[in-house]
């Protein structure tokens, strides 16, 4: 999520004002059976959500498929949800650039947290029997909460769709040369259909299908890339010989001081605020997420799908952290020299005119001298010459592809990236429509509906969320300040949210009103800090203790404190007032629920019993790349 | 998912299987035509051939597997 957002961000600052100079030569160039590959995917989308249209037609099987999937559909939709293209993209570039550092926000950003979820919370969520997590805090903590975080969560997600459907447009646009308007429309009006048809049965299957493609389309780069490089030992020997660090290839060794590394990070921020308040406010609590556990057929599978969505978590940075590696010295240039990505700010300020030369050449030089390009290479870009044309880190698992992948393999690539784009806006638009429907229009606008009309008004608001999304693209496109507020949406929130479901779940005493409090108080604090640091950056140094803090820990410390702050709320208020007796609380709370006994089964069905595979493999690699 | 409705694997079968004889069929061209895309690196593997061939069977494996009318998946 944070890397879509950053992503996302980076894209309105660099490429798109560099393309509004400048229709750039795309990267790649598409041949007919590219074209066909791509078609096929369109199709076999469109098929399955006409297909799924029949099973769809009640609010269970539109809303929450039934309830009816596997561990194995639910734990891959579960981790799919999440590895959009951008994810995929972005985290590549912070590979290049950071080295095997970009594996924490895989390993323990996310392993913990989703453990934490399949073993400890999805019992309350599943037993619970709740639509959604904004329906979860109504059954413990009152109406006031569920609106509050309905329309947060509304908000956040219809945006994010919008988001989401502006950087593919944009990427579509670099990568392959494709009109901004062409791609928003044709994914959009995709993901309506399919969705809108089949609902959450048809963006499950659909980030399952994503998630093989992805494996399929981009898994031969690093083979391929670690055949050419000499293998691993190969790899290490040439970033060491080109760069002179081995920090790259250490998780932890170099974190004990913030400038030991190339992130500029310490432990205590990868623990504690990645490990904890980031990953388990987004894996334990972001609807568009736990959605997909929900949809699970009984509780154990419930309890499964985020131990095995942790196990192809883990995996991830094989088709993601390594091209990123293996592009600091795998790519070239026309000349054969290696080639150096540089940020998007760069690659915007060196964006060509008509003429092929930079547009500001000043503007350009004073850019680059910030760089490590050789003065060379630097003068040649000043002067146009064809083929010295600047590339950003984001670009570095698109140049890999177009390096090893020819006619068939490449559209298979793309086709991949597609299919994470359109996965993520089909998982918005969908949780989306389910928050709509029963958190708000539902209490708040007609509660003695029928099943099937709270299913039209499903479909309906697909449609309008589609449309408010492509807006929100728009938006974001000409108004580029909205992003900064649209990237602050999600760390806002997440944090009283975490707050107040922790305390919710874990702790009986927890009152309605200090839940509603806490949530609405923790976010106004959350968003203050937000707003205060923007006014005047200087209380930067406050809010991030540092005033060299970048972005990322800005948001980790306010997640943190606005996390600390919701606590503090919730426990106040729930000591003044008066809490719910605990037979209110059964199916709700940890210590008043009693679970459904389960049928046996042998050890290796048993989730416990993947959980600490699970944990084992999650320390021998922290171990092995320490 | 049970009973008679096609399972998403598949779905997931078929479109591999598709991609996988495609891919396979443009790899077989280009070793027997010697006509290698420019740019592209590491032609002499003919990654096509062999990924084509491994996508192909993956996908058949999973569209015989979970053909409609089989009750076991």
């Amino acid at each position: 999520m944070h890397m879509l957002l950053s992503f996302a961000s980076s894209l309105v600052s660099g490429p798109l004002s560099a393309l509004a100079a400048f229709n750039a030569e795309p990267l790649a160039h598409l041949r007919s059976l590219d074209i066909a590959i791509i078609a096929i995917y369109f199709a076999m989308v469109l098929w399955i959500g006409f297909y799924l249209k029949g099973m769809s037609n009640t609010g269970e099987g539109f809303f929450m498929a039934g309830r009816e999937m596997t561990a194995w559909i639910a734990g891959l939709s579960f981790v799919s949800a999440n590895l959009g293209s951008l994810e995929l993209m972005g985290w590549a570039g912070s590979a290049y650039q950071y080295g095997i550092l970009a594996t924490h926000w895989y390993w323990i950003g996310a392993i913990p947290a989703m453990l934490f979820l399949g073993l400890m919370m999805m019992p309350f969520y599943y037993v619970s029997k709740t639509h959604s997590v904004p329906g979860y805090l109504h059954l413990r903590y009152g109406e006031h909460a569920r609106i509050v975080a309905a329309i947060s969560f509304a908000t956040e997600m219809i945006l994010m769709s919008g988001v989401n459907m502006f950087a593919m447009a944009v990427v579509m646009q670099v990568v392959l040369g494709w009109n901004i308007t062409f791609s928003i429309l044709v994914s959009s009006v995709a993901v309506a259909l399919y969705v809108g048809l089949g609902g959450l049965r048809s963006a499950i299957f659909n980030e399952v299908l994503q998630f093989v493609l992805i494996w399929a389309g981009a898994l031969l780069v690093p083979i391929l890339g670690l055949v050419q490089a000499g293998g691993w030992t190969g790899l290490k020997t040439r970033i060491l010989s080109n760069l002179g660090s081995d920090s790259y290839f250490h998780l932890w060794r170099d974190t004990g001081s913030f400038s030991a590394n190339p992130m500029g990070v310490h432990w205590t921020g990868i623990v504690f605020g990645l490990g904890f308040v980031i990953s388990f406010g987004y894996w334990t609590t972001d609807f568009l997420v736990v959605q997909r556990v929900l949809a699970a057929h009984n509780l154990r599978a419930a309890r499964m799908a985020p131990i095995i969505g942790s196990i192809f978590k883990m995996a991830v940075p094989f088709i993601v952290i390594l091209p990123g590696l293996l592009g600091l010295v795998l790519l070239q240039n026309a000349d054969g020299s290696r080639r150096q990505l540089v940020g998007e700010d760069i690659v915007a300020a060196c964006a060509a005119a008509s003429s092929g030369t930079p547009a500001d050449p000043a503007s350009c030089s004073a850019a680059m001298s910030h760089t490590t390009l050789p003065p060379a290479y630097q003068q040649k870009v000043l002067d146009g010459v064809p083929g010295s044309e600047l590339h950003s880190y984001n670009q570095a698992l698109p140049l890999m592809m177009v390096r090893y992948l020819g006619p068939g393999l490449l559209g298979l690539g793309i086709t991949a990236l597609i299919a994470g784009f359109m996965s993520g806006m089909a998982g918005n638009v969908s949780a989306f429509s389910t928050v709509w429907t029963y958190d708000l229009y539902k209490p708040l606008l007609n509660k003695r509906g029928s099943d099937s009309h709270y299913v039209f008004v499903g479909r309906l608001s697909i449609l309008l969320g589609v449309a408010v999304s492509i807006g929100a693209a728009y938006l974001v496109m000409h108004a580029h300040g909205i992003m900064d507020y649209v990237q602050a949406l999600f760390s806002i929130f997440v944090a009283p949210l975490l707050g107040v479901i922790l305390f919710g779940m874990f702790w009986k005493r927890a009152t309605g009103l200090a839940g509603f409090l806490g949530l609405l108080l923790g976010i106004a604090f959350s968003a203050s800090l937000f707003m205060w640091v923007k006014l005047n950056p200087v209380n930067l140094k406050y809010v991030a203790l540092s005033e060299a803090a970048k972005p990322m820990a800005e948001n980790v410390f306010r997640a943190l404190w606005a996390f600390l702050f919701t606590s503090i709320i919730v426990i106040l208020v729930s000591a003044f007032t008066r809490p719910r007796p605990v037979a209110q609380l059964s199916g709700l709370v940890y210590g008043a629920t009693q679970l459904p006994t389960e049928e046996a089964v042998p050890f290796y069905e048993r989730e416990w019993f993947w959980a600490t595979v699970v944990i084992l493999i999650f320390i021998a690699l922290n171990l092995i790349f320490w | 998912m049970h009973g008679s409705r096609m399972s998403i694997w598949f779905f997931i079968g078929l479109l591999l299987t598709l991609y996988g004889l495609l891919i396979l069929a443009a790899g077989i061209a280009e070793w027997a035509g010697g006509h290698y895309p420019p740019g592209v690196e590491l032609n002499n593997l003919h990654a096509p051939v062999w990924w084509g061939s491994l996508l192909a069977l993956l996908g058949l494996f999973y569209l015989v597997r979970f053909r409609p009318g089989r009750s076991d998946r």
